[in-house]
């Protein structure tokens, strides 16, 4: 009796030296996404996956007790701003995660390398971060925006296709697609079509395409927009006749509305649901468990966001302070990705493999994409030679 | 450029024109007739389209699922009508257009709540899933031609309503002469409630006729309202023949705009100056044309008698 009592006693003293320490200590993560508007499914597939990896290590990173605050940043960029100042400055967050756009993350990105934060981005990679505009506070748990839509140029080639046509939406990121799709395609583009971002019937330039006679198509129609594109490109007749490759169109964030319409297109990406690692078996299983749902790529970029922090959190004992450790800790990616083969170039991009994968139809009856094949072996991106860092 | 290419592209447009049209028909009633700023109109499009996917989900069966649909954006337009429009038909339209911004705000975010921010999935009836061949490759689905159809059948019968029955003459007088309507002993709100209600069913049917073909998620009405205030105005306020002339036109310009703006610039300019460009004339062309018709008509192309309902 009298043991019990002591040892119940030792236990609340743990139990409050633990509180006390987690009060004292918390590791604080503020975590960006677009939860609304068309593209928030985007969002929460990166969110939850995110929270998922948090979840399994028992609400801890590096085994410090964790808060993550999540924000909507809207798909806006000036909201954004706001929200990530008040993060930076009132909730003083250790580390900033997420970001699904590259225009959000333009955005954001100045305040918070001015605050010597470190952020992890969960999917946006654009560019002048990538180049000559890299920061040693910005690292990418996903990829570099160009590499998916060069893994495709690269597929086409390989085909042997000489005649393609390219579709993307008219802003920065279709221009950018295009560009990074031509990078490894040598044949001819017979035309280029921008549409207005947020069309939604595509019949006119289903249409023109046809008639220009390609030997295949290109496109990159992120959300609501490639839904609208591959149902319609179905209803034309088109699927298994005329190639369709894409990048960032076909997914498990669209499969669920475009289900069979989308069987057999091709996409470039990084990671598929059946790539065969046991953290991304793990992984799957487990996201299919918690929210019953296909996880996407950007789910796994978040998990892989979190286990990254958690990784060099472990690497330093919990401490961000010091920054130039924090740092080497982070780009010395000190996690098992579910991607399998995952380390960081000198701009804090990843080196990583590419694949193209087809849309397919589980045993289960649910959609997901399965590798094809490898396109890229553990490919930096295209700018990091113009990054200065070391 | 080769003259099936010309002749899919103009099916397009009509296809485009004629949803369109169901939805300004009953935006361009409400705010004729009623003298009522209906931002919410957009609302009720995609309602519509969510009501039918969710019937034609249950009951497996398009046609039913449609009816439901319909019956359901008919009875969602009384409740509209009652519970909030009613109060405000005679205020000014400041105070329309934030109450009606308002329910566009709720509403949206109650069905992303609801159903989540994916779109939702509205498979095609098995009768209509087929398509002809037009030019070589290309099959048009047979669907959009049953959508233009649909959309041409129903202009039909509103002309036949308006003008050859007692509740288009109703309608009518009541949108000039509300007050000498009701001293004849009729209750005009009633009427008014009709109107709108019915409205709110055409645009449910062009969001349920839409939905195959674009995807049915809960933001999916802006873009369609900003486009009917645009036909409503090239049309005329309050002018149903004018919604029906300028839906096909805004709905012919739009696609033909996309379909040829960039190849034609190039007979003129250089390619990647065309490709520029290209997009962005084709994506003001509407509004450019809104503009000239703004200059030259200020009150909408059918106004008066021509407009089967008279305007303000």
């Amino acid at each position: 009796m009298v043991r019990t009592t002591a040892t119940a006693a030792c236990t609340a003293a743990l139990l409050a030296a633990t509180s006390l320490a987690a009060e004292a200590d918390p590791i604080k993560i503020g975590f960006v996404s677009t939860l609304s508007g068309p593209s928030a499914a985007l969002g929460v597939h990166m969110r939850d996956g995110f929270q998922l990896a948090v979840k399994e290590l028992g609400g801890k990173l590096g085994g410090q007790p964790t808060e993550v605050i999540v924000v909507d940043d809207e798909l806006k960029p000036d909201v954004a701003v706001t929200k990530v100042k008040a993060l930076l400055d009132r909730d003083h967050v250790d580390v900033v995660a997420g970001v699904v756009f590259s225009n959000v993350m333009m955005a954001i990105a100045k305040p918070i390398f001015e605050s010597e934060t470190f952020i992890v981005s969960g999917n946006a990679g654009p560019s002048p971060l990538a180049g000559a505009g890299c920061s040693p506070y910005f690292f990418a748990a996903s990829y570099q925006n160009d590499q998916n839509h060069e893994t495709m140029g690269a597929y086409a080639q390989a085909q042997g296709y000489k005649k393609v046509v390219l579709m993307t939406p008219n802003y920065q990121a279709g221009k950018d697609s295009m560009a990074g799709f031509k990078r490894h395609f040598k044949g001819e583009v017979l035309d280029e079509i921008f549409t207005p971002l947020g069309q939604l019937d595509f019949a006119a330039e289903i249409a023109k395409i046809v008639a220009a006679g390609p030997d295949a198509v290109f496109t990159f129609m992120p959300g609501g927009m490639g839904v609208n594109l591959v149902k319609q490109w179905s209803q034309a007749g088109l699927t298994g006749k005329l190639p369709f490759l894409s990048a960032f169109t076909v997914d498990e964030t669209t499969l669920p509305a475009t289900q069979d319409a989308a069987l057999g297109l091709m996409s470039g990406a990084e990671w598929a649901p059946n790539l065969d690692t046991a953290e991304n078996k793990a992984f799957v299983a487990a996201y299919e468990k918690e929210y019953g749902v296909v996880p996407s790529l950007y789910a796994a970029q978040g998990y892989d966001a979190a286990k990254l922090i958690d990784g060099a959190l472990k690497a330093t004992g919990g401490k961000v302070a010091d920054k130039p450790a924090f740092r080497k800790a982070l780009a010395s990616a000190p996690f098992k990705s579910v991607r399998g083969a995952f380390s960081f170039s000198t701009n804090g991009y990843p080196k990583q493999n590419f694949y193209v994968v087809r849309a397919a139809k589980r045993a289960d009856g649910k959609f997901a994409t399965e590798i094809v094949s490898k396109v890229f072996d553990n490919a930096p991106d295209a700018y990091v030679a113009a990054c200065p860092l070391k | 450029m080769s003259f099936t290419l010309l002749a899919v592209q103009i099916l397009n447009g009509l296809q485009l024109g004629v949803i369109l049209f169901l939805v300004a028909a009953g935006l361009t009633l409400v705010f004729g007739v009623m003298d009522f700023v209906n931002l919410a109109h957009g609302v009720q499009y995609m309602l519509g389209a969510y009501l039918t996917a969710v019937a034609v989900a249950a009951t497996g069966h398009f046609g039913l699922g449609l009816a439901a649909g319909l019956v359901g954006s008919l009875a969602l337009g009384f409740a509209f009508e009652v519970l909030l429009f009613r109060h405000l038909t005679r205020r000014d339209h400041l105070e329309q257009v934030l109450a009606t911004f308002a329910v566009i705000l709720i509403v949206t975010d109650l069905v992303r709540m609801i159903f989540g921010p994916a779109p939702l999935p509205l498979r095609l009836p098995e009768l209509f899933t087929g398509s002809i061949r037009m030019m070589p490759g290309l099959a048009y689905p047979i669907w959009r031609l049953v959508v233009i159809g649909a959309g041409l059948a129903v202009a039909f019968l509103l002309w036949v309503l308006i003008t050859r029955t007692r509740t288009g003459m109703l309608l009518r007088a009541g949108s000039t002469h509300p007050e000498m309507v009701s001293a004849l002993g009729v209750d005009i709100d009633r009427v008014f409630l009709f109107v709108f209600a019915f409205g709110a069913m055409l645009a449910g049917f062009a969001g349920a006729m839409a939905g195959p073909i674009l995807s049915i998620e809960p933001a999916m009405g802006d873009n369609v309202l900003i486009l009917a205030f645009v036909v409503i105005v090239i049309g005329g306020i309050g002018a149903v023949r004018g919604a029906l002339v300028a839906s096909l036109i805004v709905g012919l310009v739009d696609t033909l705009g996309r379909a040829f703006a960039t190849d034609l610039l190039r007979l003129v300019v250089d390619r990647s100056a065309a490709a520029q460009a290209g997009p962005a004339i084709a994506s003001m062309a509407i509004y450019v044309f809104m503009a000239a018709v703004l200059i030259f008509k200020p009150t909408g192309l059918f106004t008066g008698e021509r407009a089967w309902t008279r305007t303000r």
